[in-house]
């Protein structure tokens, strides 16, 4: 088996390569257009789409029949299908632009209801004497295994047109998904870019629907996408690793499948992309769970240092009249008053500060900043009151309610900022007396 | 056409079928999860096949649980996707049912032919052979009264959920129109929302037998679309979803008799054409309706989409 192995991954055998190919371009085309679908919040599109191609599939391979063609005659097939299926796409948009119903309903109706004049239809055909229909079931299960090379040919062509459509429409295309008020108001021909997204949604939809069967593009449409998401804000890096994803999952998929291979292949592929999915969603840079909650974390640590190294400051000018400031030792229990920190909170938040060489403990128990300290409990401490000020010029916020909103706001100031405020307010001296009394405050949490 | 004592069978079925699903597929227009309907009946594959794994049976009551933890199971992975991914709804969806169905597909599979699940015969349903297997329902002197099994399992299925609705009334109303106000109320709108999940999910499994999934995912979004368009409150939103999907029914079948002689044939899909004509009711009043196409709307179809509702 481990002989198999590499060579199905070396993609020796020419059915093989084939069919990993094909799959792999099928799965990058889903996932570049799939992009589309789900910033334009219309993932489930494909889904409406695939069962909305089956009468066009019946009436085409009846029409072909009873005019003396081979029913199976694949062009006239994808023809069929891709009429229904664009004919299904534009009634969910006119149910949701003419009705109270909304996007969900809309596209729930033209999937089953087309679905079942697809029945209707099938049953019809299945019934009149001397037709061999079977090969129709194939566009719901697929038949990725005996992929043939001129599916490959037509994948690898749809791949082509997706990307040359992409790349030259993308700035409209991007503007259409952000913000479709805003391309209408610039003049941008609103309805045909729609059009122009649905019809490539159609393409991939039917070329794939019938190498790969209905569940494995409807999740190619839908997975890749949503799993790049998790590693990007930025629109081209999200199209380009959506397509990657795509492409990678249906190398590894068809491969296993190719290996695995009593196994349906679909359902494999489908496995193999869901895997890349859950991996993104756990560990992807931007939005994966796991990131996240560092950068949470560590967003906490830091206002929690912040506050601790203001409130030593704080108490240090509260306890001595003169200026410039002396650096002096303070109790433990003082700095745990001033802020109503509980007990294990400050002790973590203390020893942080100590790592960080911030904060000195003497050996009579209490504490003293360190040089370094003293210099950022300073600037911190001088940056939330001229945060404080501001509120208090700009947005007539009473001085007594200033330090609460202030604290909130204050971790985020950055230098610019700073500099900006400190032009504003015409204050550049190094030390800014506190426009409020001090006293002890609850921490906000 | 030949009508004989099986057509009533068949409308029987198909009717209690088309309003058991009307009844939670109201509740999800409602709450804007129509597709989900779709999803649950592709995600309960998986939850099928590992009752039948485990049961060895293929009855009705393992069925129905498999199905509802599949339900509960498919509806938990997409709130978790919602919630911890920050993924859109129905990108949610997406991903947690094909991936269910795959596996389901591969249990099925490994399982070799352990696993007595037709994929086709799930996805078409067989309205046609429901008076093949009739059960005996009670005995006169002079006659059996029998009627389908599948029309007992169906009508079930229809008065336990008409019994939960009504039951819970209050709470599927409240959490339907206003999640917020529900849950500051003291009502779970998780747990109805679960309850609902589960009441599809099982709906879904009663009618794949009979029906096929295809007209449970019809009947659970079509005719309350429709009552939709006509109805401003809730009572006769129900009442008018329940009416259509029965009327789908009746009309689908007789349709499916009738129609087909047109082409010289003997009949047609009853289930395909049950859905067929609820897609009829529906465009007929959505053109004629009070709000219709017809009436000075034709620029409605031009207009720019609504402002992004706040989510």
């Amino acid at each position: 088996m481990i002989d198999g192995l590499t060579d199905t991954l070396l993609l020796k055998p020419y059915n093989t390569r084939i069919v990993v190919l094909g799959v792999m371009m099928l799965g990058a085309a889903s996932g570049l257009i799939g992009s589309f679908l789900l910033l334009r919040k219309q993932s489930l599109l494909g889904d409406a789409l695939s069962h909305a191609t089956l009468p066009g599939l019946g009436l085409a391979f009846a029409a072909m029949s009873s005019l003396g063609l081979d029913g199976q005659y694949l062009p006239g097939l994808l023809l069929g299908a891709a009429t229904t299926g664009v004919l299904g796409v534009l009634f969910v948009l006119a149910i949701g632009r003419t009705t109270k119903l909304k996007d969900d309903a809309a596209m729930g109706i033209v999937l089953s209801v087309f679905f079942g004049i697809g029945i209707v239809i099938l049953r019809m055909i299945q019934n009149i004497p001397g037709q061999t229909s079977a090969g129709l079931e194939s566009f719901i299960y697929g038949k990725t295994a005996s992929m043939i090379t001129s599916d490959f040919v037509l994948i690898a062509i749809t791949l082509s047109l997706c990307l040359l459509v992409t790349f030259l429409a993308r700035k409209e295309l991007v503007l259409l998904c952000f913000d479709p008020s805003l391309a209408a108001t610039q003049g941008w021909p609103v309805l045909f870019l729609d059009l122009l997204l649905m019809a490539l949604v159609a393409t991939v939809t039917v070329v794939g629907l019938q190498a790969v069967g209905l569940i494995l593009i409807i999740a190619f449409l839908i997975i890749p996408a949503t799993a790049a998401r998790f590693w990007t804000n930025n629109l081209r890096h999200l199209l380009w690793l959506a397509t990657f994803i795509g492409a990678v999952s249906g190398w590894l998929g068809a491969s296993l499948s190719a290996v695995f291979a009593n196994f349906p292949a679909g359902a494999v592929i489908v496995i193999a992309a869901a895997s890349f999915f859950l991996m993104s969603m756990l560990f992807g840079k931007a939005r994966g769970v796991i990131p996240r909650f560092l950068r949470q974390r560590d967003l906490r640590r830091k206002v929690g240092r912040q506050h601790l190294l203001r409130s030593t400051y704080e108490i240090l000018e509260k306890s001595q009249k003169e200026r410039p400031l002396k650096n002096l030792s303070i109790s433990l229990h003082l700095l745990q008053k001033h802020r109503f920190w509980g007990k294990g909170e400050l002790a973590k938040l203390i020893r942080q500060a100590r790592i960080e060489d911030h904060l000195e403990r003497q050996p009579s128990g209490e504490l003293r900043l360190s040089e370094s300290g003293f210099g950022e409990a300073s600037r911190i401490t001088r940056n939330h009151r001229l945060w404080e000020m501001y509120l208090i010029k700009h947005a007539d916020i009473a001085p007594s309610h200033v330090d609460r909103d202030a604290d909130l706001v204050e971790h985020l100031l950055g230098a610019e900022i700073v500099h900006q405020l400190e032009a504003e307010l015409a204050l550049t001296q190094a030390t800014i007396e506190s426009p409020h009394d001090i006293q002890a405050e609850a921490t906000p949490s | 056409m030949n009508w004989n004592i099986n057509d009533f069978y068949i409308i029987i079925v198909g009717v209690l079928c088309a309003m058991a699903c009307a009844l939670p597929g109201a509740f999800l227009l409602l709450r804007r999860m129509s597709m989900m309907g779709d999803a649950l009946s592709h995600a309960v594959l998986p939850g099928l096949a590992v009752a039948f794994l485990i049961s060895g049976s293929r009855a009705s009551s393992t069925m129905f649980i498999g199905a509802a933890v599949a339900g509960v199971f498919t509806a938990l992975f997409t709130q978790w996707v919602v919630r911890f991914g920050k993924v859109e709804r129905s990108a949610a969806m997406g991903v947690v049912f094909t991936t269910l169905f795959a596996i389901g597909l591969l249990i099925i599979e490994k399982g070799a032919n352990q696993v007595d699940l037709d994929a086709r015969c799930v996805l078409y349903g067989a309205l046609e052979y429901t008076p093949l297997e009739l059960v005996q329902l009670f005995e006169t002197s002079n006659y059996l009264v029998q009627i389908p099994k599948a029309a007992v399992v169906v009508g079930a299925t229809f008065l336990l959920n008409g019994l939960l609705v009504a039951l819970f009334f209050k709470e599927f109303t409240l959490s339907s129109f206003d999640p917020n106000l529900a849950q500051t109320q003291g009502f779970h709108p998780q747990v109805i929302h679960y309850l609902l999940m589960v009441m599809v999910a099982t709906t879904t499994v009663a009618a794949f037998e009979a029906v096929g999934s295809i007209i449970v995912i019809a009947m659970l979004i079509v005719p309350p679309s429709t009552a939709f368009l006509l109805a401003h409150r809730l009572g006769p939103f129900l009442f008018l979803s329940l009416l259509f999907a029965a009327l789908a029914a009746i009309l689908g079948h007789l349709a499916s008799q009738s129609i087909t002689l047109f082409f010289g044939l003997p009949e047609t899909s009853s289930s395909g054409m049950m859905a067929t004509m609820a897609g009829l009711l529906f465009l007929f009043v959505w053109l004629f309706g009070p709000s219709g196409l017809t009436r000075d709307q034709k620029a409605k179809l031009l207009r720019s989409e609504d402002p992004p509702a706040l989510s």
